[in-house]
């Protein structure tokens, strides 16, 4: 009985050791994880997720804090993406999901106030105090953030019309005929 | 002439269907009622438009400039008078519009004024800009811009030089007429692409499906005193793609991701030789193009159609028949539907096939994948169509490019071959395009991700620089004081022993450095006053305007606050 | 030599542990769905299996064996294969990431993977010295690795069939999974000779 109780104390230890050895000598800084996570969300930076930016979400992500579901940006398809990294289960979008949106400022209603500006996370709004702004449709990433600054309410958003440019070949579908 | 042809692997040998256009000569189609001209017609940059509504513009005015080099320009087919610059329903398979210039003839085709040059006598620097500016494109289909194809390779030596007549897709005969009706002004446009890119050969490759085209060549090219090479291809679909071309008239086989030039090779269509000539030459831009009207039509033929010609006008030129359904844009391997009468000629149409259930019956519906594999034996890029089917199916995209998807040159065989009749090409197209919507959006985040770095660090530099100047600002005050200590209120407070000169330098130091000390905690500090509506802000700047003559009647109090307004007020 | 060759290939086909053992299911339908991952997987699980099975012959033989406490294997063996799994991870991170990332959760997750702890188990039972607990251990984790490479390959295939909704997943798997155990019996065949 005494052999037994020293001898596995004895193996315990030689392991622990061993074990806290390994760990001070193979320390990894950092975490490589969130990179991966943070090419995966979208980067429209519009903290819908509840952290300021996507790679403060990451780095949620990646410590286990958040779940993997909170981008309406990225949609369903960032979720599944996200599942496929990290080896979880898709869960579905903790919000509505949008379709691509650009904000638009209604150039006659705006006074110049600047704060909209200040809110672009991208800085995709041209215009100095007092004078009329405009959004750089091909910056806008549709965070939504200027909605609310706005003091007249001048910002609306729209979803991103599909043109030639965008235009996509459509998955081939075929009438199904009931045969005869 | 002895020379030895090459093979490509795969391919096939479709009904070509082309007789019934060849009877007659190229016609001249007449004047339409309007032009709808696009300004996108080739790749590269949307031209700007440079005319306005209700101006008259002349037979061959620029209407649109090329936007950056990989461009080209847009002209006005005839004289008239603009109507508007709007969007108007293009021709591409979506059906969707692009920014067009809409003209309505005036009926007196009136030229702009031409200047002929010898392009001998120009550096080909200024050849390249008048083919651009003339929108001189590929007219096989692609319409890349030309010019951006004329500039030799600086490491790579120019062996071949390949002109493109063989026109390989069933029922399209426009260069066919072409080279037999305009023989020398193609040789001479391949000249003019033979003096800018210096090859060793000229080849000239053409289905032998053509003796007539290859006799007119070569009969132009031996009175024109050149040494090109003119060759009759074997007839086989698709021989006129630009890399099937290479590969049977040189026998080498342009790898994957990579370029013809970077063999050495450079291919050209022989339209767009014909209208380089006449670009340079003549000073006749692109307005116009031949293009073959066939199929379910009572009379067949190829037409030289203004450029912006609406499909409703030109099809009456052909009658189409009764049962007529629909018109191809292109051949039946490569085209595609147009999506509307509406929809102008532009640059890329080389032939409107008008479609019949007799002539294109409805196919019969998709069947499973037997994985036979007559696919990969009939795909002239040795691709395996049923694998990229497999995959492009299941929307599994990164697996589609594993098996090389984007070197598919979309050309029909696998699905003309396909026993279970399953659109191939069209799962193809749609993955690609998938892929490149992928492209465009990790494009878009990672510009977004640099931009929202770039403004924080911004912001953050900012903050310092500010309280950089802040701080200096007080340090510079404080030296202003030491000069004159009654006045500062700081000076008293710090001092209530009577002022000593040398004492005076040491308490200055000691104001500057509380006062430093202030301003970096109020700027590290987040002020409440950020972020208000602009009524906020109104009404604190009123409140502020009425403390303020309370706040000068109070200027002897010695305390760091008051001393601060104050001295902002003055 | 005849001897070593039976015992590898009596691990790698005929007594394969997945498909005729049932043991280590857990990652075999977990790391199977891309075939990336499959390969990581069976090279981590390959290189634990084959340090765990000499380091848990070592301890049977030179520690409990002499002191007579042989009721304390499975314990023992588990702690020793939970450390070597640390300490594989550890290394792994510090070395490649990549291959860290690639196999995410399931690097630790061989900890509980039945086959790493039925192996050395089974050395015990069919009373192998060490260089046959090497070989069979190293045979067991080709197997392993083997039918796992395979499966992910049919699964990434399966992917984009057209199953029916409700076999999509991970019932079409199983299904596969049965397939592919019922032709793995097929070699049951080449035993006679054993």
């Amino acid at each position: 009985m005494i052999t037994a109780i020293v001898i596995m104390a004895l193996g315990a230890i030689v392991l622990g050791a061993a074990l806290g050895y390994a760990s001070v000598k193979f320390k990894v800084e950092g975490n490589p994880l969130v990179e991966k996570i943070e090419a995966i969300l979208p980067q429209t930076q519009c903290g819908q997720c509840g952290y300021p930016g996507c790679k403060p979400y990451a780095e949620a992500i990646a410590e286990g804090e958040a779940d993997i579901n909170l981008c309406p940006p990225g949609g369903m398809e960032g979720v599944r993406k996200l599942a496929d990294l990290l080896g979880r289960e898709p869960t579905p979008l903790d919000a509505e999901e949008k379709p691509k949106q650009v904000a638009i400022i209604d150039e006659a209603t705006c006074i110049g106030c600047t704060l909209c500006i200040q809110a672009c996370p991208v800085d995709a709004i041209v215009g100095a105090a007092k004078q009329m702004h405009t959004i750089v449709a091909s910056l806008c990433t549709g965070c939504e953030l200027c909605v609310k600054p706005c003091p007249v309410e001048c910002i609306r958003m729209e979803p991103i019309a599909e043109n030639i440019e965008n235009w996509k070949w459509k998955y081939p579908v075929f009438e199904i005929k009931r045969a005869a | 002439m002895l020379q030895q042809l090459f093979k490509f692997k795969g391919g096939v040998k479709p009904q070509t269907s082309k007789t019934s256009s060849l009877h007659e000569p190229i016609g001249q189609a007449p004047l339409p009622a309007r032009l709808i001209v696009p300004l996108h017609q080739s790749i590269g940059g949307t031209p700007n438009p440079l005319v306005e509504a209700g101006e008259h513009v002349l037979k061959g005015q620029l209407i649109g400039g090329a936007d950056g080099w990989i461009s080209s320009a847009v002209h006005a087919p005839t004289s008239g008078t603009v109507l508007a610059i709007e969007e108007h329903i293009a021709a591409h398979p979506s059906g969707l519009s692009t920014l067009s210039v809409i003209i309505e003839p005036d009926g007196r085709d009136e030229w702009i004024e031409r200047t002929p040059l010898d392009y001998r006598t120009l550096p080909p620097e200024r050849v390249r800009e008048i083919l651009r500016d003339a929108g001189v494109v590929g007219l096989g289909g692609a319409v890349f811009p030309s010019h951006a194809k004329l500039t030799a390779s600086k490491t790579v030596p120019m062996d071949e030089l390949v002109i493109n007549g063989a026109e390989c897709e069933p029922f399209i005969t426009c260069d066919d007429l072409l080279m037999r009706e305009r023989a020398e002004d193609v040789i001479r446009g391949v000249a003019i692409f033979r003096d800018l890119l210096m090859p060793k050969r000229v080849l000239i490759g053409i289905e032998d499906n053509k003796p007539e085209a290859v006799a007119a060549l070569e009969k132009a090219v031996q009175a024109l005193g050149e040494n090109f090479e003119v060759i009759a291809v074997p007839t086989r679909y698709p021989a006129g793609g630009a890399k099937q071309l290479i590969r049977v008239l040189t026998g080498k086989e342009v790898p994957a991701a990579k370029r013809s030039t970077d063999l050495g090779v450079q291919c050209f269509n022989v339209a767009t030789a014909y209208t380089a000539y006449r670009a340079v030459a003549h000073g006749e831009p692109v307005i116009s193009r031949i293009v073959t009207l066939t199929g379910n039509v009572e009379h067949p033929r190829n037409w030289e159609v203004l450029i912006g010609t609406p499909l409703r006008e030109f099809i009456q030129l052909g009658k189409p028949k009764n049962d007529t359904n629909g018109y191809l844009m292109g051949g039946p391997m490569m085209g595609f539907e147009m999506p509307s009468l509406d929809a102008p000629l532009v640059k890329a149409t080389n032939c409107i096939i008008a479609a019949s259930p007799t002539l294109f019956p409805q196919p019969p519906p998709e069947m499973p994948c037997i994985r036979c594999g007559a696919c990969a034996e009939a795909c002239p890029h040795e691709l395996q169509p049923f694998e990229m089917y497999w995959f492009a199916h299941a929307k599994n995209f990164g697996k589609t490019q594993e098996y090389n998807i984007f070197d598919c040159i979309e050309c029909g065989c696998c699905s003309y071959v396909c026993p279970s009749h399953i659109p191939l090409v069209q799962y193809f197209r749609f993955a690609k395009s998938e892929i490149w919507a992928r492209e465009r959006d990790k494009k878009a985040s990672d510009l977004a991700k640099a931009r929202f770095e770039f403004r924080n660090l911004r912001d953050e530099r900012e903050k310092a620089e500010k309280a950089e100047r802040l701080a200096k600002a007080a340090a510079a005050k404080a030296v202003e004081k030491k000069a004159a200590p009654v006045d500062s209120g700081a000076a008293l407070a710090t001092s209530p022993d009577a002022p000593v000169n040398a004492d005076v330098a040491k308490k200055a130091t000691i104001a500057a450095a509380i006062e430093r000390a202030r301003v970096q905690r109020e700027t590290a500090e987040p002020k409440n006053t950020d972020g208000l509506t602009i009524a906020q802000r109104k009404e604190i700047a009123e409140i502020e305007a009425r403390r303020a003559p309370l706040l000068a009647s109070e200027q002897t109090a010695p305390n760091a606050e008051t001393q601060r307004t104050q001295s902002t007020d003055t | 030599m005849t001897h070593y060759l039976f015992i590898i290939i009596g691990a790698v086909l005929v007594n394969n542990v997945v498909l005729v053992k049932i043991l280590g299911l857990c990652p075999f339908m977990g790391v199977s769905k891309k075939l990336e991952t499959a390969f990581g997987m069976g090279a981590a699980t390959t290189f634990v299996l084959t340090v765990a099975t000499g380091a848990s012959y070592i301890i049977d033989h030179y520690l409990l064996m002499p002191f007579g406490l042989e009721y304390l294997r499975t314990l023992s063996f588990i702690v020793t294969i939970a450390a070597i799994v640390q300490l594989t991870e550890m290394v792994i991170q510090k070395t490649s990431p990549v291959l860290h990332q690639v196999l995410g959760i399931y690097l630790p997750l061989i900890t509980t993977n039945c086959a790493v702890l039925g192996v050395p188990l089974l050395n015990v039972a069919n009373k192998y010295n060490f260089i046959d607990s090497l070989l069979f251990g190293a045979g067991s984790a080709v197997g392993f690795s083997l039918v796992l490479v395979l499966f992910a390959g049919i699964r990434e295939r399966v992917e984009g069939a057209d199953v029916p909704i409700y076999f999509k997943g991970t019932a079409i798997a199983m299904v596969t999974a049965g397939l592919m155990s019922l032709a793995f019996m097929g070699f049951s065949g080449l035993d006679k000779y054993q």
